[in-house]
């Protein structure tokens, strides 16, 4: 495939262990930075916004406004109604998707570069002059009316509302971002364009983009995309420290699995020990199969489909957190073997052997991502929320390799508390302690 | 517009296949000297590949009375060989920097490793070696059990959704095996055995049932050095049997069904039509039911969409799905959700009537216009990845199609016309051969 010379040039990867990616930063003269990886092989371009703050913006009694506004974006902008819109998208095969999360609103577009301009000055409406009609509003409403009451008896949401609302209390983290009926109900027309102009501010703006565009057509075009947004939104809200205790609680629902999620306070990327951190939870759980709750709660014990850890490093807390689920009889020695290996890796840490497996998978694993313009653009604009450096890719693998086994020890003993983790079960679990602590269904 | 998570999660996987394929893609194939298809598709963007092993075999193969084994064999393949120990597959690949799984459907059962390209040679090495060498105790078969028993829990038991699915599949087909879930029904899955899964094993896995895909940064010289150096060695089945499975009598029955699940509390109406699939060399009927399914239910200016949500209130969802690439004949289906205070019966007899006026209306050309160019863009977007290149592929392959029909489906898409569309709508819109499901809350709460 000679047509894929060019671009090797600019995706350059020595060898599997470095992520020799080339990425550009661009200013645009109303001073709007953008990180970008141009790659011209395919005639198309995939675009990244993301607001900081996202539903955690909501007002305390306007839960669900920034999720309602969110949803609205593409239903009506500018001259056009929502019909309208859905219609000149379609006519250009432009694709604009945009999502809400407890710390972000994140536009992911792509377009082709036969009607690019196009295609922008579509996108620019939604951001800057979204019309929230009043069909419109009790349209998508309902939809998220609807929503809700699937969730109220869906084990999964019922486990995830639950398990926040305990791990996060008196703060935005703490309860749904769609909202509840009744918030959602309540939400008025000025309550959305409230949550717009909080939300969509250039202060809390970052923008990346990989794919057939150069980096003077990218400083060029930010202006006129993102330049008439408000200049500055709402405040973000207070960091929120974790104060789990050890335990399980329980909310009763009819249903033959269990599904349970368990955590406690974890580790923030800022913090020095976040490298040792994160190789310690590959061993535990985050990894594939080879993770120590893979192979005790399934590969051994038959006990589950899956069961895996994750290091939650939000904007204003942090958790060392997983998801288990077994049949209602058989959660309970789950739960069990889960505990017993948070202590045991907080007492003895992991094996030279261990540790070695984990660094060559996340150092070779690494590269893989970069593996077209959509994970670039994803990456970049991620990199850049997390104020990494624009070289970050680069030397990456290098701070895992640096890693000791020392280290992973350390931090360990610090991290992981078996006398803080907390289980939160949905189900009807048999043969756990007489101590659990039982809930009902949240909202209900 | 807001989608409903749920719900759309479910009929994504659908969706996808509805997708334009593009004539374009840097696609080489050749069969090995045993009979072994290989296809390799050109990505030399990044310096990583996928590759993989489908099997012409999937729970629509498996035999009567041991339903899952298709998908339980699936799992036992990451057990041990003899060369590796039981867990010693994965573990090589994670080593390696690579991820690895696999998966099973009602036509194929699939095996992949994304890895850096230079690791190609070990990862053939490794499938070839569990595609005939596979050691398995009966310790292996009753972990293993438990494992896939406790995923049925969390994919189906736990979901009224998944649950009603089930029910309207099994009434959709009064023979085919595709009225069989395929993780299994519970009753058989408890009792799958060592002599079960090797059965399977032994019947399916060889070269002349499989399809070697190569997706990324490796050329096919390179592919096919390395594939005949570790799968070309490996005898064909002899023994191996054409897939001629029960098919389908005349189906001249309307059936209805009403699942109740205290567990609901959206409720919905589904509906789906036998219908038939993209079959070699002829993809004419099949295409223009996909374009069906764009202008029925594709986005927001679709007429299920416009009618029901936008002009009239009645529903907060509506979709129609149709999955072309099957071996034996598939479905087409509906869907609505109706709006708060709306009944079941008013959403289904407004579904129908906004069908049947769509049929008396003829096809918008401007909504047909717009709908081609998007599938013209897909085959841009979709040279972004690879690995999804080669699952289209596979499943294409699996089904009994060639490699040249599916270069030449988006020509075939592109060739549909309005007429064809609305002759397509009226063949396949036969209630006689439908299942019509109502999703429900438990009594008290009912309608």
């Amino acid at each position: 495939m000679k047509a894929f010379v060019a671009v090797v040039l600019s995706f350059l990867i020595v060898s599997p262990a470095v992520a020799e990616i080339e990425i550009t930063e661009v200013t645009s003269p109303g001073g709007i930075t953008a990180w970008l990886v141009p790659e011209p092989s395919i005639p198309f371009v995939s675009l990244e916004i993301r607001f900081k703050g996202g539903a955690s913006l909501d007002l305390p009694d306007r839960r669900g406004a920034t999720n309602l506004m969110v949803g609205l974006l593409e239903e009506g902008a500018g001259e056009m109604d929502a019909q309208q819109f859905a219609q000149a998208s379609e006519e250009l095969a432009a694709r604009f998707k945009y999502s809400v999360y407890d710390d972000a609103v994140s536009v992911s577009a792509q377009f082709l570069s036969e009607n690019q301009d196009s295609a922008l000055a579509l996108l620019r409406e939604t951001l800057v002059a979204p019309r929230f009609d009043a069909d419109a509003i009790e349209r998508v409403r309902a939809q998220v009316l609807s929503g809700l009451r699937s969730d109220a008896t869906d084990p999964d949401s019922i486990v995830g509302a639950a398990f926040d609302q305990v791990m996060f209390p008196n703060h935005p983290y703490g309860s749904r971002y769609e909202g509840t009926l009744e918030s959602v109900s309540a939400l008025t027309r000025d309550d959305i364009v409230a949550a717009w102009q909080g939300a969509l501010a250039r202060d809390r703006i970052y923008v990346s983009a990989a794919g057939d565009i150069t980096p003077e057509a990218m400083a060029g075009l930010l202006d006129r995309l993102l330049g008439d947004l408000p200049a500055t939104g709402r405040p973000q809200p207070p960091d929120i420290p974790v104060k789990a205790s050890a335990g399980v609680t329980v909310i009763p629902f009819d249903t033959p699995q269990s599904v349970a999620l368990f955590g406690h306070e974890g580790i923030g990327m800022d913090d020095p020990d976040f490298f040792p951190a994160y190789l310690m939870n590959v061993v535990l759980g985050g990894g594939g199969f080879e993770a120590r709750l893979m192979t005790e709660v399934r590969e051994k014990r038959g006990l589950t489909y899956g069961v895996y850890t994750y290091l939650a490093t939000k904007d204003h807390a942090a958790l060392v957190a997983g998801r288990v689920a077994s049949a209602n009889n058989r959660v309970a020695e789950a739960i069990q073997v889960i505990t017993d290996e948070w202590a045991k890796m907080a007492n003895d840490g992991v094996t030279q052997d261990e540790l070695d497996q984990a660094k060559t998978y996340l150092t070779g694993s690494y590269p893989l991502r970069f593996d077209g313009n959509g994970p670039i653009a994803a990456i970049l604009a991620g990199m850049q929320m997390d104020d990494f450096p624009i070289d970050y890719a680069r030397t990456r693998n290098a701070r895992i390799e640096a890693v000791t086994l020392e280290d992973v020890k350390r931090v360990a003993a610090r991290l992981l508390k078996p006398e803080a983790l907390r289980f939160v079960v949905v189900g009807q679990p048999e043969g756990l302690p007489d101590a659990a602590q039982v809930l009902p269904v949240p909202g209900q | 517009m807001l989608r409903r998570a749920s719900l759309v999660a479910a009929l994504s996987a659908v969706a996808l296949a509805a997708q334009a394929e593009d004539a374009r893609e840097p696609v080489t194939s050749f069969t090995l000297g045993n009979g072994m298809e290989v296809v390799v598709i050109e990505d030399h963007r990044a310096p990583a590949v996928v590759h993989m092993v489908w099997y012409r075999a999937g729970s629509a193969d498996e035999s009567a009375g041991s339903s899952g084994v298709a998908h339980f064999l699936e799992h036992l393949l990451f057990k041990g060989t003899h060369r590796r120990a039981s867990g010693e597959f994965s573990k090589i690949v994670a080593a390696n920097g690579g991820t690895d799984n696999a998966f099973t459907s009602f036509d194929y059962t699939g095996y992949f490793q994304r890895v850096a390209s230079d690791r190609l040679d070990l990862m053939m090495e490794m499938e070839s070696d569990r595609m005939v060498n596979l050691q398995l105790d009966e310790a292996d078969i009753a972990t293993e059990r438990d494992v896939i028993i406790e995923e049925r829990n969390t994919r189906v038991e736990n979901d009224p959704g998944a649950l009603f699915s089930e029910q309207r599949n099994a009434a959709q087909y009064l023979n085919h095996r595709y009225g069989v879930p395929v993780i299994g029904w519970r009753h058989e899955m408890e009792a799958l055995d060592l002599q079960k899964a090797l059965e399977f094993y032994q019947q399916n896995y060889a070269p002349n049932n499989a399809i070697l895909i190569v997706a990324g940064d490796a050329t096919p010289e390179e592919v096919r050095a390395l594939a005949e150096k570790h799968y070309g060695p490996i005898p064909a089945n002899p023994a191996l049997k054409p897939r001629a499975r029960p098919q389908e009598p005349p189906q001249n029955t309307e059936r209805r069904l009403i699942f109740r699940d205290a567990r609901v509390s959206q409720p919905y109406v589904m509906r789906t039509y036998l219908a038939p699939e993209r079959d070699p060399g002829l993809q004419e009927k099949a295409a223009a039911l996909v374009v069906l399914s764009e202008i029925l239910g594709g986005g927001q200016t679709s007429v299920l969409t416009q009618k029901l949500q936008f002009e009239t209130q009645t529903a907060v969802y509506t979709s129609a799905f149709y999955d072309a690439t099957s071996l034996d004949d598939t479905t087409f289906g509906l869907i609505i959700v109706p709006s708060e205070g709306v009944s079941l019966q008013d959403a289904e007899a407004a579904l129908d009537a906004t069908v049947a006026q769509f049929i008396q209306d003829g096809v918008d050309p401007e909504q047909l216009e717009r709908i081609k160019f998007q599938m013209k863009a897909q085959q841009i977007y979709a040279r972004d990845s690879a690995d999804k290149i080669a699952r289209r592929y596979g499943a294409a392959l699996t089904a009994g199609l060639t490699v040249e029909d599916v270069q030449a489906w988006p020509d075939v898409l592109q060739a549909v016309s309005g007429d064809d569309v609305i002759a397509a709508a009226r063949s396949v819109f036969d209630r006689k051969k439908s299942v019509t499901g109502w999703l429900m809350a438990a009594e008290e709460v009912g309608q």
